[in-house]
């Protein structure tokens, strides 16, 4: 016979006030197998947790039942007590009998709240003489971060774990980290130069002893759980022997072939063998297989003759190594919304309208025109500049129905630059709402309208188009009322910020959810910010969604953080709510295999004693599962069982109902 | 069976309905429910599983068995399952299973499904009110009590 205990809470007044506690415990105490039951005016205070503990050690009670507040609650609370008083934390269960029914039947005759607090701690007493002890689980924890991205905010987690001592792999698919911040000409609001700010990062990140770099690589595949990820990534064949390659820049200078800049947005040519920007890091020069005529035709190959340590090799292939992590971090960026989708801007087809990071391009010191604002289309300086806001975002007929953040805050930037750059130009710009919140932002602003000269002008532009060499903006000033036409030289459109082509394809690889732009979901979009449903792989800076420089880097620091504490011991426990399988009355269906959403359970060889495989079973690995039971139910012959919620103790709870 | 619930009161019919939801989303809106002092009729016994996926068809029956006299299931909403895909477990379980529930003579309208996230406390909260005023315009749920009266095989 069980010895088990029931403790109802008072709660002060909270649940005392329509359900009589002491009618509870009386009456339960009459229950098969009940040995003690006591109503307290706080379980959860620290008399009241020593006497839970007294009454389990006086009674030798080997189950609880606190019928309190939530189990999200106090449920660690009364379990830790438990544990504490020689119990196993799994066989104490919680009643909500609070938020679940104190609070929600406001009788005043307490006979609502009474009966039904009754039933419930009676369904949990059935339930837990069906409880069986469970140990944590322990697992091993594998200390090497990798990083997937390699802009500022992996760059910043990346720097933060390796500080912290810890190994990082920073996996990069272009041929230099960097990412889109290394485009930029200078930030708001400090109008900091943003590669200043960010090339002492990726140099530092370059020569730290505990960060290795795969440039020009791509993750193909990840198995694995929490502390023990193998990751496949691809190597991409990049033709120069990295080990002996100089950087000395020969092979680039005489590669007589071109191809447009995708670093450069187009607005320039690179070589076919280039890095992608002169800080490139590593300094080491990728070939344009696709273009490249040694690679395509055998003709040519100038660069590896010029090339003083023999570097150059066109036999190289792609390469697929294999490395174990213990987390991951996600920060893989975002793109511009693409310029075919802006038909009545005129973008792609007028070569005078530009997106805002073709601007940034023109505004950098060490952009194609070096720092002078010259328009694409005849290299003149533009002297009216017409910039649009939310091109593309708040837009639901594009499928962007969010504010992509930043774009407020760099086209105010855009006006300035352009006014220090050239004194009597005219900036005009056409926005839906001006958007500026964060510190020092809207005083920048301010600063772009009232000591910059920009002309904002309150709405939409219906057209653009092209007239004697000019661009014509046809608008609504819907402050003035009326309609707007401007000739202007050049326009700039601040592009929605999109999720990376192929994200969804990266977030199914990693087993992380997405929401309809692609952008990846958070666990909690308050509480836990970079963390996934997936236990192990952290997410920072814009695959989460629009965000400036400031956040990418705060999320990158918050996920070093998270790695960090992961990595703090050698073995990690976790609740043992797992499946189990019965290894006599599985017949090898794999309907669980199938259903499984984590690819937790394995099918497992049973060989004789000869090694010869007489049979296979379902097996489900510990670290993976995470206790969500659609094996149980999908299982035809109730082979599979779900610790902590078993069939047993569902029925049982369901059979006292 | 231990002592049967005692809801009814002096002749009204009290419908007893049993809720199977997931810990992550419904339960959390319940919870949210009591949090904002909501108010509700009292006639639903709540059992917390991981996730809809986990609830087995049996359960359900097994509750009618158990004299229930209408049954709900709630999970968080397509697309936001805690464990990515165990909600759509549940709804395509359910399209199966709902045949073979008229097949035995169980009006469906007793089995309700719904998707309450963790922020929709009044969602719940109408939810409990629509599925009470349902169950007692069916009347209680007395096929499977009058087989339990006569025993097994008779009924």
């Amino acid at each position: 016979m069980p010895r088990i205990g029931v403790f109802v809470c008072q709660c002060g007044n909270n649940i005392e006030a329509t359900v009589d506690t002491q009618k509870v415990a009386d009456e339960t105490k009459k229950l098969p197998g009940v040995v003690h039951t006591e109503s307290y005016k706080f379980m959860c205070s620290s008399p009241g947790q020593d006497s839970f503990k007294k009454a389990i050690k006086d009674n030798k009670l080997d189950g609880v039942v606190v019928s309190a507040c939530s189990p999200h609650m106090h449920e660690k609370t009364f379990r830790r007590a438990a544990e504490a008083a020689g119990l196993n934390q799994f066989q104490c269960e919680i009643t909500n009998v609070r938020e679940q029914c104190s609070w929600v039947h406001h009788d005043e005759t307490r006979k609502i709240g009474t009966d039904k607090t009754m039933d419930l701690t009676r369904m949990t007493i059935q339930r837990l003489k069906k409880n069986r002890d469970l140990t944590k689980i322990t697992i091993p924890v594998t200390k090497r971060a990798l990083v997937i991205g390699g802009g500022i905010a992996g760059i910043q987690a990346a720097l933060d774990i390796a500080d912290g001592g810890q190994e990082v792999v920073i996996v990069e698919k272009e041929p230099s980290i960097g990412g889109n911040m290394a485009r930029l000409s200078e930030t708001f609001p400090t109008m900091d130069c943003s590669q200043c700010i960010l090339t002492p990062k990726m140099v530092e990140a370059e020569l730290h002893d505990k960060i290795s770099l795969y440039t020009y690589s791509e993750v193909e595949k990840v198995d694995g759980y929490i502390g023990n990820f193998s990751v496949t990534i691809k190597k991409k064949a990049k033709f120069v022997d990295e080990s002996t390659c100089t950087g000395c820049g020969e092979c680039w200078e005489k590669c007589p072939f071109k191809a447009d800049s995708e670093f450069e947005l187009g607005l320039s040519k690179r070589k076919v063998i280039y890095t992608p920007f002169p800080q490139a890091v590593p300094n080491i020069p990728v070939i344009d297989k696709t273009r490249c005529p040694k690679i395509l035709k055998d003709k040519c190959g100038l660069c590896a003759k010029v090339c003083g340590p023999q570097s150059i090799d066109f036999t190289q292939e792609d390469q697929l190594v294999t490395e174990e992590f213990g987390a991951i971090v996600v920060a893989t960026g975002y793109e511009l919304m693409p310029n075919k989708d802006f038909g009545e801007y005129g973008y792609g087809k007028i070569t005078d309208v530009i997106s805002g990071m073709q601007f940034e391009r023109l505004a950098s010191a060490s952009g194609p025109t070096g720092g002078a604002i010259r328009r694409p289309s005849d290299n003149t300086e533009p002297k009216n500049v017409v910039f649009i806001q939310c091109a593309g975002s708040r837009d639901e007929k594009r499928g962007v129905s969010y504010c992509s953040k930043i774009c407020c805050m760099y086209t105010a930037k855009h006006t300035m630059l352009y006014r220090h750059k050239v004194h009597d130009g005219q900036a005009y710009v056409f926005y839906m709402d001006i958007r500026s919140g964060g510190k020092r932002y809207e005083e920048f602003v301010r600063g772009a309208i009232e000591h910059d000269g920009a002309m904002y002008l309150r709405g939409r532009v219906s057209r653009v188009y092209e007239k004697d060499g000019k661009v014509i903006i046809q608008g609504a000033d819907t402050l003035s009322g009326s309609q707007v036409e401007i000739e202007a030289d050049m326009v700039v459109l601040a592009t929605a910020l999109v999720s990376r082509p192929g994200a969804d394809t990266v977030a199914q690889t990693l087993g992380i959810g997405y929401d309809k732009y692609k952008f990846y979901n958070e666990y909690h979009p308050k509480l836990k910010p970079v963390e996934t449903v997936t236990a192990g792989i952290f997410l920072a800076g814009t695959c989460v969604g629009p965000m400036d420089i400031p956040e990418s880097v705060s999320q990158g620091s918050a996920t070093a953080s998270k790695v960090l504490a992961l990595f703090s011991s050698d073995k990690m426990a976790r609740e043992p709510i797992t499946a189990e399988v019965n290894k006599q009355t599985c017949n090898a269906c794999w309907d669980c295999v199938t259903s499984c959403p984590y690819v937790a359970i394995e099918k497992e060889e049973i060989k004789d004693r000869k090694g010869n495989v007489v049979n296979m079973l379902a097996h489900v690995n510990d670290g993976l599962c995470q206790g969500c039971g659609v094996c149980v139910c999908a299982c035809r012959s109730k082979a599979i069982d779900l610790n902590g919620y078993t069939d047993e103790q569902v029925y049982a709870a369901i059979a006292t109902f | 069976m231990p002592e049967e619930a005692k809801i009814e009161t002096e002749g009204v019919f009290e419908p007893k309905i049993m809720a199977f939801v997931c810990n992550w989303c419904t339960y959390a809106g319940a919870d949210l429910a009591g949090t904002s002092r909501m108010e509700y009729r009292p006639n639903v016994r709540i059992i917390k599983l991981p996730c809809t996926g986990r609830i087995d068809p049996l359960f359900i029956m097994k509750a009618f068995e158990n004299g229930a006299d209408g049954v709900l299931v709630s999970g968080c909403h397509p697309g936001d399952c805690h464990y990515t895909t165990g909600n759509y477990h549940a709804r395509r379980r359910w399209t199966a299973f709902k045949d073979l529930l008229a097949f035995t003579g169980i009006d469906l309208k007793r089995v309700q499904f719904s998707w309450v996230s963790a922020s929709e406390a009044i969602k719940w909260v109408e939810l409990i009110n629509n599925v009470t005023d349902d169950m007692e315009a069916l009347g209680p749920f007395m096929k499977f009590k009058e087989m339990n009266k006569k025993g097994p095989n008779q009924g």
